[in-house]
């Protein structure tokens, strides 16, 4: 394909009226690449959030374009060029696992014949075969959030976003599914964009990491990940990977109201 | 739930306590009641002895019948005006829930009367509705269902705009149609407020169809054997309190089979703690 799968022009977004206005996103702009694992990172209501579900056609910007794939963000909903991982699962607690990844394909209408292979299929790769005809509520929350990748991906959509998909787990479940997801990606040929605030989930998944600034939010400067691949456990204790690290988090440092700022996890390596 | 908690709600989940544990309360009930009689020297007019009111389901009436076979047939006869009203009442209560839920105009413009409607007391609207459908177990049931559409609605309307965010957001991102995200999410998830709304409405159908059985004409039903009953009470007070007996029954059935149905039905959650005295 040429050109950009994803292009942001431009957009703000502004929540509310008169004295409550917030400006969430201002002059926010990016391009991605067919094939690019990009992650945004930003304190805690840099507007990050709002900006993939603009992307993702869940939320109108105010102003500005985004174009997918020489698409509206609507037609390309509509294409279903997109999967979703949000922050919690979002599993649908009356079906089972299967039938929770069986889901998209339901939905879609694809012949009813194709279902149980492809998310049996996909539960394999997320390492849940044998959870198939388990209840979400019988699964830790690292595992639910497996089923929530299995799910996004059961229909190959081209476009994957995740809106911190593992804010809410533990640093060894987190580092654990990081390595998990980059050997799932490997085997798909999706665009990931990934919400985060984590500097060192960032920098080890990601081919670039643009840093964000607080409200209203824009892109303020762009990291490139050259790290080989495949990265393992061990990427994380090479000299390069500290480097960017750093320079990531400078990259955050630079913006004052960063600096004085809110949330944004520093643990380093 | 701390481990002794955790272990006394096991405990009572096994059937051969739980069914210890019910004879005993209604030993408790009997000594209560019989002590209360014996020390406080209640007369039986008010307070009957409770072998006589079990006495009068023996007992024979004018023709030789025996009471037992005529409040059976009474109680069929309520109960069926009760399960029509709770049937119907239940659909009409989903139907304006599932209304209000897809139009906020219907909800502005209507959501008032069906909270007004619940506010007139149904004694008065039931001689009128006798009125107009005739003394039949239709019109009673109407009134049933009067009283079971309110907790449904009111509870469905919760129930589907309680629903998750991002599992709506999740529909939208597959370009689902509006009765896709119904039937495989809004509705499931609302599911646990339909049952809520149910186990109430369970219990108020057969105070519904009773009522409706009040009014002058009726010949059938627990309603008309409550008014005969209350017109001999001085004379045969224990006749009354048996009436009340299988009335209270048939209300605490219909709750049961809904518990059950329930239980059936959602079968995705864990056993939670509230559960187990209510089945």
């Amino acid at each position: 394909m040429n050109g950009p799968i994803i292009e942001v022009r431009d957009v703000g977004k502004v929540f509310g009226r008169g004295a409550g206005v917030t400006h969430a996103l201002e002059g926010t702009s990016l391009a991605i690449e067919p094939g690019e694992f990009i992650s945004i990172i930003g304190p805690s209501g840099c507007g990050k959030s709002t900006l993939l579900r603009i992307v993702g056609d869940l939320v109108e910007p105010s102003s500005g374009a985004v174009t997918i794939k020489g698409k509206s963000p609507h037609q390309a909903r509509l294409d279903r060029d997109y999967g979703i991982v949000f922050q919690t699962p979002v599993l649908y607690e009356w079906r089972t696992v299967l039938r929770n990844v069986e889901l998209p394909l339901e939905v879609m209408g694809r012949p009813r014949s194709e279902w149980h292979g492809r998310a049996e299929t996909m539960l394999q790769l997320v390492g849940l075969q044998a959870f198939q005809q388990h209840y979400p509520w019988q699964l830790s929350g690292g595992m639910q959030q497996r089923v929530a990748i299995a799910r996004a991906l059961v229909f190959n959509p081209s476009i994957l976003l995740m809106d911190e998909p593992f804010g809410a787990l533990d640093e060894l479940t987190r580092e654990r599914l990081n390595l998990e997801l980059l050997s799932i990606w490997s085997q798909t040929s999706a665009t990931v964009l990934f919400i985060t605030h984590s500097i060192s989930e960032a920098v080890f998944l990601s081919s670039r990491v643009m840093v964000m600034s607080p409200r209203p939010g824009r892109i303020e400067r762009t990291v490139t990940i050259d790290l080989p691949r495949p990265r393992t456990a061990h990427t994380r204790a090479t000299p390069r990977f500290f480097d960017l690290v750093t320079k990531v988090r400078e990259g955050l440092r630079e913006d004052p109201a960063v600096a004085a700022g809110r949330d944004v996890v520093e643990e380093g390596a | 739930m701390d481990a002794a908690t955790q272990s006394l709600a096991t405990a009572s989940r096994r059937p051969l306590q739980r069914r210890v544990a019910s004879v005993l309360v209604v030993l408790a009930i009997i000594a209560i009641w019989e002590g209360a009689k014996a020390a406080f020297a209640i007369p039986t007019f008010m307070l009957p002895h409770i072998h006589e009111i079990f006495g009068e389901f023996l007992r024979r009436g004018g023709r030789g019948e025996l009471y037992v076979g005529l409040m059976a047939h009474n109680a069929a006869y309520t109960a069926w005006e009760a399960f029509v009203g709770f049937a119907a009442g239940g659909a009409a209560g989903l139907a304006l829930a599932v209304s209000f839920a897809y139009s906020r105009l219907l909800e502005r413009g209507l959501l008032p009367y069906v909270i007004a409607s619940q506010t007139v007391p149904i004694l008065a609207i039931a001689p009128m509705i006798v009125v107009w459908l005739g003394t039949t177990w239709v019109s009673k049931a109407i009134i049933a269902a009067y009283l079971t559409f309110f907790p449904v609605t009111i509870n469905m309307l919760r129930g589907f705009k309680s629903v998750d965010r991002d599992a709506m957001a999740l529909m939208r991102s597959l370009a689902a149609t509006s009765p896709q995200a119904f039937f495989k999410l809004q509705f499931p998830a609302a599911l646990p407020y339909l049952f809520t709304a149910l186990r109430i409405s369970a219990t108020a159908s057969v105070i519904g169809a009773i009522i409706g059985e009040l009014p002058v004409g009726s010949r059938y039903g627990m309603g008309v054997v409550i008014i005969n009953a209350a017109q001999y009470y001085n004379w045969r007070p224990a006749n009354l309190w048996a009436a009340i007996l299988v009335s209270a029954s048939i209300g605490i059935a219909f709750y049961h089979a809904v518990a059950a149905v329930e239980r059936r039905i959602i079968k995705w959650r864990p056993a939670e703690a509230g559960d187990q005295w209510q089945g």
